[in-house]
């Protein structure tokens, strides 16, 4: 079956699709966790601390963000080689163009692959500068997330690569959601208008909840 | 009297007989001859080749349902895929007597039917066969997953059609041939999927292969390569379709063409009544000489419209400011019982008579109203949609008018070909060996064909009758000499067949395939369509070899014959038709009687119908070709009515 | 009405091609596109020049074989097939270009002309139900509720010309595939074939070379017949059902 799945095209898609929708729930708890800068210091980096003991005493100090860390990145992997093989496919199969072209699709689409790969790389700089620190503005401090933040947000590239990210992340979202459902068979034209709309909810709420941090900063709200 | 005699374009030879029909009850002959007919050894089926030409309805399902049983089936369309096959156009429906509806519809009612509307010119075998096996189609194309039309309880719905007084009409919506075709398609793609059936797409038969008095293989143009290739087998199908392209406009794809059955008769092949064309009454009107095909509304649209002309002439008012008193439902009041579904002759020839009146409509004044004004108030208009949404679209798409809000204008075209090539009992030509189904076949539809029975026949031929018929003739010849491109019949049948291709490049004269087809296409129509009489017939047979002469004048087809060329297949195929529209001509000028779809002026009823000569034309006319230009010799097949006696059709 | 004509022509499969420019004159609005172009080729005859080489049979919008890509959209600018495209939906001076469909799996034949054996070879992957003749009980021994027959027909409308690949940026043949596995899909005579049949024309599709579906929904825009997007997703749906019920 794992065969069957990975060897065909809608088998690939498929698994876009369940990668995808894994990364969109942790998104949303991202984003959830993230809101918690508007209630201090102490609840952010309390935050922080909880997400290395959760599970505890069952699992042992990190075990349970190391596992969701561990799953994260095989659906980041899954995802981007399903997205890389199945463009190349794409590309193959139309390799004569037309000389008369027209815009048809709209903007989300035509985004997607675009969108993919400015996301991949800000997930790299994200890790770097807030999980290893490794490129942080600032003096970077462990389980300190809260002036982490600010450090970041207190540069003018900081906002402007997280913007520009999460507003791609919002596109891709918008797209990628209504497309999963219809990768995974929920898409019937009764429940099109369904469909679209909870994309489009999702994705706006998801931008608007990560853009409104680095804004807060920028305007002092936080600091 | 011996009006025949007096045409000295033919000569008369000996009858032709039907053998393998079988006596006895009509009810019993398909029985007795199935058994009679000797069996193939499954084990055995394997060794045997059969070629099929065409994959419409009558070659799909034979060409499935051949190698189902076990043959190796080498099949051919000048499509670039069996799916486009023409029977893909046929929209209203498929009888068959399954008397869902407990309406007094039986298997012996629907033959009675189908020779009554054939006007008695039919086979009374052949005829209740097909009735018979209507009933088997059904359940063959359910079984396949055709979606005919169901009602809420989930069983299947019909519709009535032309010439007929019970529901019997299968349908799935107004794409009826679509679905059968796929249906057939589907099951011979099974087939090639299989290994059983070699499918030749974009591949055109251009000769038959007769070696020993029997039919031995095809010669065959690959269309995109140009190469002529030949193909052996131990029996031979036609199934091309009919010849409605002689007359240029008509329903017929742009493609449809005769050069099978045409080049099958030059080899030796009866041509049986090729003076029976259909003329449809529901089609939509001409808008000017670039009019490249004429497209069809279909049958059931007869169901629910009603067909009109303003009652004085020359009223151009439009359709809805002209009051109810003034229109002249001339359908319902001449044949009050029938109304507007009256047998598709009766009901093309009306227009033409409302429309040489003076009181046609619409540009020209060719054209009759078909109007749902009354069904929309009756059924709504979402129930006309639902019932002929798409024919609607088509309509608008077409003329650019809403159907909804004014009423449809229609006038008759060419639409199907009764007449076909002569077969036997077993759909077996006067060549052993070379079998002829379908349209191309001239069996069971006499002088008219009923509506929604060309979809039966069609699909009774290739799924049912040949594939039982045919292997009484495989057994009886099971060991055949094996040939190959040097056998000397082979070699010129070659020879000629690169010849003719190559003599229509050379000459570069300067008239395009399409204006000598065009040409030959209103004379035709003129002279040998709705209305014949002896002077336009004599005036037609003058002119035709005129036109030939002239083509193999003036012809020019670009390119060379080693590609790609649409316009050497165009010219190639018109050779064909003008031979073939002469032979038309000649049949429809011998016969000087009316009946069914032909129409003699000099023989009508007082009241204008056709009125049949049965003492001297009740037979099947086959024609044997001698040369091109010359007289052919016509072989009379008298026709039996031990069931259904010859009347005066009545559908008043 | 005079236009001017942008033609893709190409000599054969190996050749290289080009747009290639032609006026025309005397054009009726009432004309259908192939007829414009039926115009266009009676004169290069007469020229001597090559008529340029388009499928066509019909002409009534249901063979399937018609195929022009016009002014980049699959059939035109009306959702109809190029046979049912008339004149009237373009103006006096108009310039129009004319593109053979674009796909790997649609070479080139001849000018407008490509070879969509592909599509076949898809149907006779399994797009049937294994019916042999002779052996059908009776039509009504198995009564289909009308709402899956309907849908049944929606799908099987579908003429196989192309359009959904035509238009499609990836060249896919999702929504083809859909129209026959949704088909039979939904009728009981298919179900015993129901899972290998979606798994098998799955395959084949992919083997001929067709792209994914990244639900541009160009396809179903372009399908002459109304094939809806939602197709697809019921497509995948049986797909993964029949992963599940069938080890392979």
């Amino acid at each position: 079956m794992t065969r069957t799945i990975w060897d065909s095209s809608v088998g690939k898609k498929t698994v876009m699709a369940v990668s995808g929708l894994i990364m969109l729930l942790y998104l949303i708890a991202h984003m959830i966790g993230n809101l918690k800068i508007f209630f201090g210091p102490a609840e952010l980096n309390h935050y922080a601390h909880w997400l290395r003991t959760v599970g505890e005493p069952f699992m042992h100090y990190e075990w349970t963000l190391w596992l969701i860390r561990v799953v994260l990145v095989v659906a980041v992997v899954a995802h981007a080689v399903s997205a890389y093989q199945l463009s190349r496919r794409d590309i193959r199969a139309r390799p004569a163009k037309y000389v008369n072209k027209k815009a048809g699709k709209s903007f989300a689409t035509r985004t997607m692959r675009w969108g993919g790969i400015i996301l991949g790389l800000f997930i790299v700089w994200h890790i770097l500068d807030l999980t290893t620190g490794t490129v942080h503005p600032g003096g970077y401090e462990h389980l300190h997330p809260y002036q982490n933040i600010i450090d970041t947000f207190s540069t003018w590239y900081g906002n402007v690569i997280y913007i520009v990210a999460v507003v791609a992340l919002g596109f891709h979202v918008r797209h990628g959601l209504w497309s999963a459902a219809q990768t995974l068979g929920a898409g019937k034209a009764t429940r099109d208008r369904a469909l679209k709309i909870i994309a489009n909810g999702v994705a706006f709420l998801l931008t608007a909840g990560f853009v409104v941090v680095p804004v807060a900063v920028m305007t002092g709200v936080v600091s | 009297m011996n009006s025949s005699r007096e045409y000295a374009d033919y000569t008369t030879g000996e009858p032709v007989v039907d053998t393998k029909a079988p006596a006895g009850p009509v009810a019993e002959r398909w029985d007795t001859r199935r058994f009679e007919a000797k069996l193939v050894n499954p084990a055995n089926r394997r060794k045997h080749t059969v070629i099929v030409v065409g994959t419409g309805l009558a070659g799909g399902s034979a060409g499935a349902t051949l190698a189902e049983q076990g043959y190796h089936v080498v099949q051919f369309c000048y499509q670039d895929s069996p799916r486009r096959a023409h029977s893909i156009a046929a929209q209203g429906g498929i009888n068959a007597a399954k008397n869902y509806r407990n309406d007094g519809d039986s298997v012996h009612r629907l033959f009675y039917d189908t020779v009554k509307g054939g006007d008695f010119r039919a086979r009374e075998s052949n005829v209740h066969r097909l009735a018979q096996i209507s009933v088997e189609i059904i359940d063959q194309c359910v079984a396949q997953g055709v979606p005919f039309a169901r009602e809420y309880g989930g069983l299947l719905d019909t519709r009535s059609f032309g010439g007929v007084q019970v529901s019997r009409t299968f349908y799935a919506r107004g794409q009826t041939g679509q679905q059968l075709l796929l249906g057939a398609y589907q099951a011979l793609s099974r087939q090639i999927a299989a290994g059983n059936v070699e499918m030749h797409p974009r591949t055109e038969m251009l000769d038959v292969i007769v070696v020993d008095g029997r039919a031995r293989g095809i010669v065959a143009r690959d269309l995109i390569t140009g190469k002529i290739e030949t193909y052996f087998a131990d029996a031979v199908v036609l199934a091309s379709g009919g010849y409605g392209n002689v007359f240029y406009l008509s329903t017929n794809a742009m493609n449809s063409n005769a050069t099978a059955i045409w080049r099958a008769h030059r080899r030796g092949a009866y041509f049986a009544n090729p003076c029976f064309t259909q003329i449809h009454p529901t089609c939509i009107p001409r808008t000017g000489d670039h009019q490249s095909k004429l497209t069809l509304m279909s049958e059931s649209l007869r169901n629910d419209g009603r067909i009109w002309v303003p009652k004085a002439k020359g009223d151009d008012r439009p359709a809805n400011k002209i009051p109810e008193d003034e229109r002249d439902y001339y359908l319902e009041r001449i044949y009050p019982s029938f109304g507007n579904l009256v047998p598709r002759d009766i009901a093309s020839r009306a227009a033409k008579n409302v429309c040489d009146e003076g009181r046609g409509v619409g540009p020209g004044g060719q054209g009759v109203y078909l109007d749902f004004a009354d069904a929309i108030k009756r059924m709504g208009k979402k129930a006309v949609e639902a019932k002929y949404g798409n024919l609607f679209d088509m309509y608008a798409r077409i003329t650019d008018e809403d159907p909804y809000k004014t009423p449809m204008r229609i006038y008759p075209a060419v639409h199907y070909t009764m007449g076909g090539l002569w077969v036997d009992y077993d759909l077996q030509t006067t060549v052993p060996g070379l079998f002829a189904i379908g349209e191309a076949n001239f069996s069971d539809h006499g002088a008219n064909r009923l509506g929604a029975s060309a979809l039966m026949q069609g699909l009774a031929d290739g799924y049912f009758v040949l594939p039982s018929t045919i292997n009484d003739y495989l057994a009886r010849n099971p060991h055949h000499d094996e040939i190959s491109d040097e056998h000397p019949v082979v070699r010129e049948v070659l020879d000629e067949t690169a010849d003719r291709i190559s003599r229509l490049l050379a000459v570069d004269g300067d008239r395009t395939p399409d204006s000598f087809h065009r040409e030959l296409g209103e004379l035709m129509w003129e002279f040998c369509g709705m209305a014949r009489t002896e002077t336009g017939l004599r005036k037609a047979l003058e002119r035709i070899p005129q036109i030939r002469e002239e083509f193999w004048r003036r012809i020019k087809v670009p390119g060379t014959g080693e590609e790609f060329n649409q316009s050497l297949e165009k010219a190639n195929r018109i050779v064909d038709y003008l031979e073939l529209a002469e032979l038309m001509c000649l049949d429809a000028l011998h016969r000087a009687e009316s009946c069914g779809g032909h129409f003699r002026e000099e023989s009508q009823t007082p009241d204008g119908e056709a009125a049949r000569r049965d003492e001297e034309f009740g037979y099947a006319a086959a024609w044997e070709f001698t040369a091109t230009g010359e007289a052919p010799a016509l072989h009379k097949e008298d026709l039996v009515f031990e069931y259904v006696h010859p009347t005066q059709r009545s559908y008043a | 009405m005079k236009l001017t004509l942008r033609v893709w022509r190409q000599q054969n499969a190996d050749a290289e091609g080009a747009m290639s420019t032609y006026e025309v004159d005397n054009i009726s609005s009432d004309m259908s596109f192939l007829e414009m172009l039926d115009t266009l080729n009676e004169e290069l005859i007469v020229k001597g020049d090559d008529p340029v080489a388009f499928d066509h049979d019909c002409r009534e919008g249901i063979c399937g074989a018609c195929s022009l890509v016009i002014n980049g959209d699959a059939h035109g600018p009306e959702r109809t097939t190029t046979c049912q495209l008339h004149m009237r939906s373009f103006k006096d001076g108009d310039t129009i270009d004319v593109e053979p469909w674009r796909a790997a799996a649609f070479p080139v034949v001849k000018d407008l002309v490509v070879d969509r054996s592909s599509f076949d070879r898809i149907i006779q992957s399994g797009g049937y139900i294994s019916a042999p003749t002779g052996a059908a009980p009776e039509a009504h021994a198995a009564p289909v509720p009308k709402p899956d027959a309907d849908y049944a027909f929606e799908h099987a409308e579908c003429i196989g010309c192309g359009a959904c690949v035509a238009a499609c940026p990836n060249g896919s043949a999702m929504l083809f595939t859909s129209a026959k596995v949704n088909h039979l899909g939904v009728l009981p005579q298919g179900a015993p074939e129901r899972e290998t049949r979606v798994l098998d024309m799955v395959a084949q599709m992919d083997e001929e070379g067709f792209g994914g579906c990244t639900l541009t929904g160009e396809c179903a825009t372009a399908c002459p017949k109304g094939i809806p997007l939602p197709s697809i997703s019921a497509m995948n749906k049986e797909w993964l059902r029949a992963t599940r019920k069938v080890s392979r």
